[in-house]
């Protein structure tokens, strides 16, 4: 059963990395395919498949993605028709899943309209379609916990915590928002929500997620503070060639930091598809070579997502060390609002658009009797509510003043120097006025 | 008033320069008390890292070869014995990796002084002390502040050839959000140092390896554990009328040499040591340049947009009046630093390169430069 084999995968890493019999590669294969034989030939016929045929099923033969859909709809299955106490979440969770999920979706939507209509400017990444991976893991962190992305990074935010105003005065580059309008799209930090960026360079996030587990393990060894907090990191399965990555997987297991590395595996880095620049696509397996676990779930599953989550955080918070998640997920929408997304197979799109995880959600919950309709509607009518006053709000808001250019450049503004008079620069009323020479 | 410098000759005839010997600057009168202490550079840095680590439980020390090894150039000797492994953290060969972990360790609390064996290798994390560190607290409002130290061995050492002599003290005193610091001697290095630790900023610490050995008397004042330095004020190492010589790091006991040389010759140089590149004590270097109206600035590393640049264009701005001879900037020659010593010679600036220039913008000299 796939519960017990994604057990198995936690609890047991060196099974993974050794495992070469066919007999054991059943197990893992659960998760993978039960058909496939993981090897050189199985990684031909998916290369191949991928140049020739563009049909979503066999560009995915044996593949991942396909047959985990198989094996999460046969786990539903079960447990839909087992009794409540097998029930994944109870009602209050699965609202609260849902209306994060609806949140991020429609405040996404939201985004693309504004930007078309000229409010949101430069670089916009838009998370549709990703939603079950930040509403599974995030939904489980407590306010201490770090969460650190890349610049697909608004729903991160808002799943954290940060009120949608603010983000969306943000995106605008409002005075209201998040980073009073000198991050933008791309860099969310919230200290009080901890998101700490935000991060325009792929891999850049992960050194630094990495540093904030530390500061975790830190303050409980050596400072001696009770402090269980754990830190996510988010990134993409282009980032998963990068050397910052590798780097940090290593140091995360040697010195067991608090970390959970999620991949959030789109199959495209803007027009590259994974399979088209990766050795070995299958992510999850490079945790184990650091020496930590590494699972696959289906991320467009919130459910699924949020079970293997809740194993990972706790692991982290027991001091267990670092797990490495690949989530198998797809965004709707092109890389950025200005990718044209021509790449892409439309039959691809049309096949992940039916595993809508704000869809599979609802289902799961109608079937469950965990709510109904009406509830549902509720929060759809809530949360679009919110996100009109948040445009509002960020439409009402003001832009920067003149002196906010020079502010926050350092946290000590003696780093402006000393000025010509022998004082200070930022002592002089001119420079805060925004009115001195720069 | 800490006093002007107080160092033995042991000019070495042969170019054998042992990496942990280092220049010895030659000796100038000084007005010293008699009870004097000597501190090499080394030891400042050593203990001012061990001050600020008992004083403040976060500060933590992480790099290669820092702890069993006692550090690559012992700059961190003993402070694993007294700290333990959680707090001076040796770490595998990932620049990137640790650099970065260092940033996020101090986005979230911690103060961390992340050793680089050469800033040549900090070009493997130059995306996080750039991107991650310095603008940081500007992206997010004021709300994440960097309270990381960048600190290694910096510009030329001996016959160490072109990948590993390279002086970064241009690029990185070009970004905002970072504060750039060049000690020259143990005074430098301990206020300084002390300064860029409990600085809430990133700061990139370039040492240099030549000083590490080199021995500068200290006063009580600085061995006191709470001595720190301002970041952003200069120092006149030496006063003098007739041309300004501003210096940074190692060249600045060049300077001080050359002026000896130059007062033999009736030319009284004023040596600013400007001991921080960003921000640039632009207002002591142009009170300077106001009072003896001409202008040499020397530098180890390439010369196209160096710090000399931005001087001579500082000072052009501010106090283009007062200048009475063009301005003159000394920097290393614009190639990748040759392995051969003569070579190497002649690819960073010597004593000679600057009491020429000097003399030049004195009117006194009788050929032209050589410009290589």
């Amino acid at each position: 059963m796939a519960c017990s084999a994604t057990a198995k995968i936690i609890h047991n890493p060196l099974m993974l990395s050794s495992s070469r019999s066919a007999e054991k590669y059943e197990s893992c294969c659960k998760i993978s395919g039960p058909t496939s034989l993981l090897g050189s030939k199985f990684l031909g016929k998916k290369l191949l498949s991928a140049k020739s045929a563009i049909s979503p099923a066999s560009r995915r033969s044996g593949a991942v993605v396909a047959v985990s859909s198989d094996v999460v709809k046969e786990k539903k299955l079960k447990s839909s028709s087992s009794a409540a106490s097998n029930l994944l979440i109870t009602k209050e969770e699965g609202l609260v899943l849902y209306e994060d999920m609806y949140l991020g979706r429609a405040f996404e939507d939201m985004c693309a309209q504004m930007y078309y209509r000229g409010k949101m400017f430069g670089f916009v990444h838009l998370y549709n379609g990703q939603e079950a991976v930040s509403t599974g893991f995030i939904k489980l962190l407590k306010q201490e916990d770090c969460v650190v992305s890349t610049y697909r990074d608004h729903v991160h935010s808002l799943s954290k915590g940060v009120p949608a105003r603010q983000v969306m005065s943000e995106l605008f580059g409002k005075t209201t928002g998040c980073c009073r309008g000198q991050g933008g799209s791309m860099h969310m930090f919230s200290k009080e929500h901890n998101v700490l960026g935000g991060f325009a360079f792929i891999g850049e996030g992960i050194p630094v997620a990495t540093g904030a587990a530390f500061t975790s393990k830190y303050k409980r060894e050596v400072l001696k503070e009770n402090c269980d907090e754990v830190t996510l990191a988010f990134f993409g399965d282009g980032t998963c060639n990068n050397g910052q990555f590798f780097e940090c997987l290593n140091m995360a297991s040697l010195w067991k930091l608090p970390i959970v590395f999620v991949v959030e595996n789109n199959l495209w880095a803007i027009g590259m598809s994974h399979l088209r620049s990766t050795s070995d696509p299958q992510i999850w397996k490079k945790g184990p070579a650091f020496g930590m676990p590494g699972v696959h779930v289906d991320g467009m599953d919130v459910l699924k997502v949020r079970e293997v989550a809740q194993e990972a955080i706790g692991r982290a918070r027991r001091g267990e060390g670092p797990t490495l998640v690949e989530c198998e997920t797809y965004r709707f929408r092109g890389h950025s609002l200005a990718d044209p997304d021509e790449l892409r197979d439309p039959a691809e799109k049309a096949h992940y658009a039916t595993r809508d995880p704000i869809t599979a959600l609802k289902k799961y919950l109608f079937e469950n009797n965990l709510a109904n309709e009406a509830e549902l509607k509720a929060i759809d009518k809530k949360i679009d509510e919110i996100i009109e006053d948040s445009v509002e709000f960020a439409d009402a808001s003001p832009v920067p003043a003149r002196n906010q250019l020079l502010e926050n450049v350092f946290a000590d503004p003696r780093g402006f120097g000393i000025g010509p008079d022998g004082k200070y620069r930022c002592e002089d009323p001119k420079f805060t006025e925004g009115t001195a020479q720069v | 008033m800490l006093g002007v410098l107080r160092s033995k000759v042991a000019f070495r005839a042969n170019h054998a320069w042992g990496l942990e010997q280092g220049l010895r600057a030659i000796a100038s009168r000084a007005f010293s008390s008699s009870t004097k202490e000597t501190m090499t550079v080394r030891d400042a840095l050593n203990s001012a890292l061990d001050e600020e680590m008992s004083a403040d439980p976060k500060v933590f020390v992480m790099g290669e070869e820092v702890g069993e090894y006692q550090g690559a150039y012992k700059i961190t000797k003993g402070l694993l014995d007294k700290y333990g492994p959680e707090r001076v953290l040796d770490t595998p060969i990932t620049e990137a990796g640790f650099a970065g972990i260092g940033v996020g360790s101090a986005y979230y609390g911690l103060k961390p002084v992340v050793e680089f064996m050469t800033f040549n290798f900090s070009m493997q994390a130059i995306d996080h002390i750039i991107n991650s560190a310095a603008k940081s607290n500007y992206m997010s409002a004021g709300q994440i502040s960097v309270p990381i130290v960048f600190r290694g061995p910096n510009g030329a050492a001996a016959g160490v050839g072109a990948q590993h002599s390279q002086c970064y003290a241009a690029w990185f005193s070009a970004i905002p959000g970072l504060k750039v610091l060049t000690p020259y001697s143990s005074e430098d290095a301990r206020g300084l140092l002390k300064a860029a630790i409990r600085d809430p900023d990133p700061v990139v610490f370039l040492e240099n390896e030549l000083l590490y050995g080199e021995s500068f008397p200290v006063s009580a004042e600085v061995l006191d554990s709470s001595f720190c330095l301002p970041i952003g004020k200069a120092k006149i190492e030496r006063e003098g009328k007739d041309v300004t010589i501003t210096a940074f790091s190692k060249m600045v006991g060049y300077a001080l040499q050359a002026a000896d040389i130059l007062a033999k010759d009736g030319i009284s140089a004023e040596v600013i040591n400007l001991r921080s590149i960003r921000p640039l004590d632009r207002a002591a270097i142009n009170a300077s340049v106001r009072k003896t109206n001409r202008l040499v600035t020397v530098e180890e590393g390439f010369p196209q947009h160096g710090v000399g640049a931005e001087i001579c264009a500082s000072v052009l701005e501010d106090s283009f009046e007062y200048l009475d001879a063009a301005v003159e900037r000394i920097s290393g020659a614009d190639v990748p630093m040759p392995y051969a010593a003569n070579l190497e010679r002649m690819a960073v600036p010597q004593v000679e390169d600057i009491v020429r220039a000097a003399k030049r913008t004195c009117y006194r000299s009788a050929a032209l430069a050589a410009t290589a």
